[in-house]
């Protein structure tokens, strides 16, 4: 996973509330067993104008510049709903988008983020929606996103401070995968599941069916 | 003075990572072939393997077709590849696997309980958002991503930060008529789509112990739709009696330790819940939806209401989309198609019902009914009893289990923006088909709207 200290870039605000995980990548985009050929199918529902098509619909803000070369979303309350599908921040990822900035996230959707070297910004909501104007008014305006100050701005608005469990922060500043970092623990792990054994039998499935 | 939540985090923390995360021991880990694939395929790659093979299942049900004589060949386009990968992957794996052609198959969902996969103080994690159905037999079972499935398949584990927890309490009983669907979809509409948000779930009270084990399945699977974390109810004796016996349950004494161990999981009658939401069950009517979230949902007998304080943009939008204004009823809305299955209610006794409506009448001309059983089991059991043969006869399609058209992915769908009422969980837009317009409901309702052709009340019987 690629670590993150820093990123300064263009911000797509979409200020929507319940931007969830069909809109971010529809079930019929999901066309592989792997994480990767998504971005075609990002906001496909909104991005063209029709179902399978690839003409891109002009009232879509990520078809214009500078939108198209955004790396920051900025969304409304509770993004992320619905399907626990990874494929959405997969698609997210590799279409370039490095953050996440809104007032709510689905906490499927922020685990998966975190997981895949995505920074999810958490702010009040009027913070995000300052910053989500504010984007909106000045296209060419980038946003920066620091993780080791914990905040964002942009010229004119914040800076604004965000939190995070310092867990994600090592993952996401690290660029590490949460396996290694859980395998530390190979040896506490062994010895909890022996006492368990004990403790709960049945959990214990001896024989494949 | 802890939550029956509490009481099972605590059994199953190994270690207190900080920031309150939590390493959780994972007891099974369920795949499907949409979203479980590519976990044991990136899992293989990174050269890890599963630590307790046995413990993990997988099972087809999102991307095979529900049409009878389905194979590895899909509508979906690619489609295949999800199947032959993820049956090789599970294969090479070493879990067991619900393939094609197995009589076991069905929905995640609807299968873990048929085969005693999910027990009563077990966790529990597939990488599905419906996951929390499976509180209902009082086991800690959440969604998770499919790199946090890699992870619990790698580790036996997962990090976890530690929800807050949150009682529904439903006093007093349903109405006749009335069912675990309306209930749920009273307190989505009550409590909003993120009004469980980071919170653990726990239905309690006269009304959900009424609730037959697999009304509770329903209630737990809408659980999701308020984006709780999981959904749980404390396991009694109606949960033990529908797992023992069953081909993952414990056996003799073994089972009998469960029991025993099982029948100290509730919560402490003096624990303290960080929200508690109190419903009147006297107060639930059938409901169905009218927007693109299942908290834009109304009393059947209802209106569309105005927008909110603050959700202007959001009720427009699921005005326009749905083609419906404003003030205007539910009641007598021409539909297109009626869906009856998915992991909400495709289990026996929500076609039962539906039979029962549409037993000796038949499907509105021009509307295309269909019912997918949720397993085979459920199949089987619905063709001995002849409700299979009443749901042919008045006009529904009869199908194979699994999903189906309760999500669209490339494949088979509802029409352009037809209107259709449907047993599932998720009225969101494009969901069911291209800009289907989907009003979400009990199988009563679906089974009596299809008869009429038009949107109705489940309980005005004989009209059509
Ligand atoms: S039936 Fe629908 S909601 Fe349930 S697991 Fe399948 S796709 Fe998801």
């Amino acid at each position: 996973m690629e670590a993150f200290s820093r990123l300064t870039a263009v911000a797509l605000p979409l200020m929507f509330d319940n931007i969830d995980t069909d809109i971010i990548i529809p079930s019929r985009e999901m066309k592989t067993v792997g994480k990767t050929g998504l971005a075609d199918g990002l906001f496909a529902g909104w991005r063209y104008v029709a179902v399978g098509s690839r003409e891109k619909s002009p009232d879509f803000l990520m078809n214009r510049a500078p939108y198209a070369d955004a790396k920051i979303l900025i969304a409304g309350q509770n993004v992320g709903c619905g399907s626990s599908r990874e494929h959405a921040v997969w698609a997210l990822r590799e279409y370039g988008f490095r953050a996440v900035i809104a007032p709510s996230f689905n906490p499927i959707f922020r685990g998966n983020c975190i997981r895949n070297g995505i920074v999810p910004v958490q702010l009040a909501a009027e913070e995000a929606r300052t910053l989500g104007d504010a984007a909106l008014r000045e296209e060419a305006e980038p946003v920066t996103v620091d993780l080791d100050s914990m905040t964002v701005e942009m010229a004119g608005a914040g800076p604004f401070a965000f939190a995070l469990e310092d867990d994600s922060r090592l993952m996401l500043r690290n660029g590490w995968d949460a396996i290694d970092l859980t395998l530390q623990h190979r040896d506490r792990i062994a010895a909890w599941r022996e006492a368990d054994r004990a403790r709960r039998p049945w959990i214990y499935l001896e024989t494949g069916r | 003075m802890d939550t029956l939540f509490d009481i099972l985090w605590s059994e199953h923390l190994i270690a207190d990572i900080g920031d309150g995360i939590g390493l959780i021991a994972i007891d099974r880990v369920m795949l499907h072939e949409r979203t479980g694939g590519v976990a044991l395929k990136s899992l293989a790659a990174a050269g890890r393997t599963v630590m307790a093979p046995r413990q993990a299942f997988a099972v087809m049900d999102h991307i095979v077709d529900t049409l009878p004589g389905r194979s590895d060949r899909t509508l979906m386009p690619t489609g295949t590849a999800f199947i032959t990968e993820t049956r090789a992957a599970a294969r090479a794996a070493g879990i067991a696997l619900f393939d094609l052609g197995d009589e076991r198959q069905g929905i995640c969902h609807v299968i873990s309980p048929e085969q005693a996969i999910v027990l009563p103080g077990a966790t529990l994690v597939c990488p599905d958002s419906h996951t929390g159905t499976q509180g209902a037999f009082g086991a800690l079972a959440w969604g998770i991503g499919s790199s946090e499935a890699e992870h619990a398949l790698a580790t036996g584990t997962l990090r976890v930060r530690k929800p807050a927890t949150m009682r529904v309490t439903v006093t007093g009983r349903l109405a006749d008529g009335v069912g675990a669907k309306d209930l749920a979809l009273h307190i989505i509409a009550l409590v909003g789509s993120d009004g469980a948000q980071g919170h653990a779930v726990e239905f309690a009270g006269e009304g959900v112990a009424a609730l037959d084990i697999e009304q509770r399945q329903t209630l737990c699977n809408m659980a999701t739709e308020m984006s709780a974390f999981c959904a749980i109810i404390a396991p009694d004796e109606q949960v033990f009696a529908a797992l023992e016996g069953r081909p993952f349950a414990p056996h003799g004494a073994a089972w009998d330790a469960a029991v025993a161990q099982w029948r100290g999981l509730a919560s402490h009658p003096d624990a303290r819940f960080d929200r508690e939401v109190t419903v009147d069950a006297a107060e639930v009517a059938p409901m169905i939806s009218w927007g693109t979230s299942p908290q834009q949902a109304v009393p059947i007998t209802g209106a569309v209401p105005s927008a909110g304080e603050g959700a202007a943009a959001n009720h427009r939008r699921a005005l326009d989309y749905m083609a419906i204004e404003e003030g205007a009823a539910l009641i007598g809305l021409p539909i297109d198609a009626a869906f009856i299955g998915s992991c909400t209610n495709s289990r026996l006794s929500d076609l039962r019902r539906a039979a029962a409506v549409v037993k000796g009448r038949k499907v509105a001309p021009g509307v295309r009914a269909i019912c997918v059983p949720g397993s085979g089991a459920v199949k089987r059991a619905a063709e001995a009893e002849g409700i299979a043969a009443t749901l042919v006869e008045a006009g529904f399609e009869w199908r194979e289990p699994g999903c189906s058209m309760c999500f669209f992915a490339g494949g088979e769908s509802f029409g352009l923006r037809e209107r259709v009422v449907s047993t599932t969980n998720r009225n969101f837009e494009s969901r069911q088909g291209p800009e289907t317009r989907t009003h979400i409901g009990s199988p009563e309702l679906v089974a009596a709207s299809a008869i009429a052709g038009r949107i109705v009340d489940p309980r005005a019987k004989g009209e059509a």
